[in-house]
């Protein structure tokens, strides 16, 4: 393995690259604007009073540190590794996804920006940023794919409650990438007082290392979690893959400690094989999408492919570009888990554990299903709960209601 | 401000290119250039390329040519949709440049520039992708999403094709920034009116002719203005001061409201006759020019 020294702290460079992934591929209305946010939160990054801003929010309003669980029945039931769950889940709106919405609102304060906009798929990033907006009083337009409304009803709800406007798109496809490109175009419309909270560690520079950066809460807890329970740094760390803000976070902290194996796991839908699935590094080639050079779904001319997955949030034809560079390095294993696979250990969880976990979330788990059964006890595998599953009844419903005799969620 | 020497060929010849050659001929006659954009292969093959055959003769001057892209994020719905009829129509990178071979058989005068992303290139393979277009007769590029700090991944290599490469000012574009973006470009500048996607809303006049001023202080490029010019009123008003006007979303309006592609081909041609005329007599206008 081609290894570099210092690999958590090099990247990306001054242009936004992580190697030849990143960058800033935009349209020149909003390069100013990119260039005036890298700067921001360049000074916000060294300013205390930022940080402990950070640190009081993620405390007080999410609810952090979230904890690291021991899944004693999740363990047994698969019979090797001891597993351990990262507790996203229980953050204020259910997900990891304000982790990163309370920083990037601090900085559109701080930018004195009046009007926040973001885009959504499963809705829990547009949920976490509704409430983030609803708490310091701006007002926030959420575009989502028209597609991703039906399937999602409760989270539309809860956003307009919180009181941001739902915009469905419905060009494209309909889904994540369609409602990021209409972001997009309200921002470049609209650059003045608008700021635009991107879920993902995805987007221009500096978008993926700043979304990463407040993500990686995550790993740094879960570091010193570890270090307090065992007395050791766990030995593997299994998260899911959409653009890929949970797993960065949880595996950034841990990038420099080698003999920590890392797995991000991708949406395979019907099968990687089938051509129906959300797999970007696994079935996919570089690219340029959406600010940023990474591997991406798309036929041999360029053209961007449909993404496909039984969960919203993962249903996108691209991911961050940092994971791009590290599925080239080596560092981090990157496989998928089908929609099937992840409906089996949807259930597991649930019955194990009494968790119910996000579908999103349940790919993970699904490799772990693989994974731990192979694994000795004393491996301690740390899997990242990055949300819980209340927003998906309706999805999982209409799978397996019949099973459980439910006609309607 | 001097530009890099795009026009020099790779045996070290130095020639006038199709856009320096039509924008000095135009100075002469004291008009702007009318620039016309359709996407190619919209509505589908055939259509658009009678379309492109007849630009000329209805009045054109330069040709923007749209490469289609399944996710143009600087695009308004107008041309997102004629990107879409154009792939479902089977249109790909080596149709639209052999469109523009084809073109070249009839036409060695009429500069044709590429638009779109970059996604679409970058598959087909840089040097490829400007190898093909440079003996397909492609004059110009205009590479939405790639601004300066990118040059190295298609400014620059096509500038070593004899290929300009033509930047877009926007109103963001502050005094600080402008060196940058005007750096490596060559062929035109193409002024975005509004800070928005094409076809939005309409400029407003009097901070664009300020704008397009204060930019030709900066630059002996020509200047082009564009998004959200849609009549001929518009087109005279914006050609008094700028070296070329450009019409996108109000010609791709007309192929998508066109009932059968004859009416299409019939509307578009139309339109572009009005605003040909329209430019042709903008500054002849109870404007006292010294002759």
């Amino acid at each position: 393995m081609n290894q570099p020294v210092d690999l958590s702290k090099s990247l990306p460079n001054a242009n936004g690259l992580f190697g030849s992934f990143g960058g800033r591929f935009v349209a020149e209305t909003l390069m100013p604007l990119i260039l005036e946010l890298q700067d921001e939160y360049a000074t916000a990054k060294n300013d205390p009073e930022f940080q402990r801003q950070l640190a009081y929010f993620h405390g007080d309003y999410v609810g952090r540190p979230s904890p690291l669980y021991f899944a004693e029945r999740l363990t047994e039931h698969f019979g090797g590794a001891s597993i351990y769950l990262k507790r996203e889940e229980l953050n204020h709106t259910g997900a990891h996804k304000i982790n990163n919405c309370i920083g990037q609102v601090l900085l559109a304060k701080q930018m004195g920006k009046k009007r926040i906009i973001a885009e959504t798929g499963a809705g829990m990033h547009g949920v976490a940023t509704a409430t983030v907006a609803a708490r310091f009083g701006l007002p926030c337009v959420i575009y989502m794919g028209a597609t991703d409304i039906e399937r999602q009803q409760p989270n539309v709800f809860r956003m307009k409650l919180l009181g941001a406007e739902v915009i469905p798109v419905t060009s494209g496809t309909g889904t994540l990438k369609d409602a990021m490109n209409e972001a997009l175009r309200d921002w470049v419309t609209n650059v003045d007082d608008t700021f635009y909270i991107i879920g993902t560690v995805a987007g221009p520079h500096p978008y993926p290392a700043m979304v990463r950066d407040f993500q990686a809460v995550i790993g740094h807890e879960t570091r010193s979690q570890m270090l307090e329970k065992k007395g050791r740094l766990p030995d593997s760390l299994v998260a899911c893959i959409g653009g890929g803000s949970n797993a960065m976070g949880l595996f950034h902290p841990f990038l420099d400690d080698l003999d920590v194996k890392m797995i991000g796991v991708e949406a395979g839908g019907k099968g990687v094989k089938s051509g129906l699935h959300a797999a970007s590094l696994n079935g996919g080639t570089p690219g340029v999408l959406h600010g940023n050079r990474t591997y991406l779904l798309q036929n041999e001319d360029g053209q961007i492919i449909d993404a496909h997955s039984i969960s919203a949030g993962l249903d996108y034809p691209g991911i961050g570009p940092e994971h791009a560079w590290l599925h080239e390095q080596g560092r981090v294993e990157y496989v998928s888990a089908t929609d099937d696979e992840a409906l089996e250990a949807f259930q597991v969880c649930c019955r194990q554990e009494g968790i119910i976990p996000a579908l999103e979330t349940a790919h993970a788990l699904a490799e772990v299903a693989k994974r731990a059964p192979t694994l000795p006890r004393e491996h301690l595998m740390v899997v990242n709960l990055s949300g819980r599953g209340d927003k998906d009844m309706m999805s999982v419903a209409h799978h397996l209601g019949d099973k459980f005799g439910v006609k309607n969620v | 401000m001097s530009t890099i020497q795009h026009n020099v060929m790779n045996d070290g010849v130095k020639k006038t290119s199709r856009l320096e050659s039509c924008f000095a001929e135009l100075k002469q006659q004291n008009r702007p250039a009318l620039v016309s954009y359709l996407t190619a292969g919209d509505p589908d093959a055939e259509t658009s390329r009678r379309l492109l055959h007849g630009l000329p003769k209805a009045g054109v001057d330069v040709i923007e040519l749209g490469m289609p892209f399944s996710d143009p994020m600087a695009d308004g719905p107008a041309i997102q949709k004629a990107a879409l009829r154009a792939l479902e129509n089977g249109q790909t990178q080596a149709k639209t440049l052999e469109m523009v071979r084809h073109f070249r058989e009839e036409n060695s005068t009429t500069p044709i520039v590429l638009m779109g992303y970059y996604n679409p290139i970058f598959c087909y393979g840089v040097e490829r992708f400007l190898t093909d277009a440079a003996h397909a007769g492609v004059d110009g590029l205009i590479v939405v999403d790639l601004p300066p700090e990118h040059d190295e991944e298609l400014c620059t290599p096509a500038a070593q094709h004899g290929i300009d490469f033509i930047r877009l000012a926007t109103p963001t574009t502050d005094a600080k920034r402008l060196p940058k973006v005007l750096a490596n470009a060559s062929g035109f500048i193409y002024y975005v009116s509004v800070a928005g996607v094409t076809g939005g809303s309409a400029p407003t006049p009097e901070r664009l002719e300020s704008a397009v001023n204060q930019l030709r202080e900066h630059t002996e490029l020509p200047i082009a203005v564009g998004f959200g010019i849609r009549t001929a009123a518009q087109a005279a008003t914006i050609g008094r001061y700028s070296d070329a006007v450009v019409v996108g979303s109000a010609l791709v309006d007309c192929i998508e409201n066109a009932n059968t592609p004859d009416e299409a081909v019939e509307h578009v041609h139309g339109l572009v006759s009005e605003l040909a005329e329209s430019v042709r007599a903008c500054r002849e206008v109870s404007e006292d020019h010294q002759f």
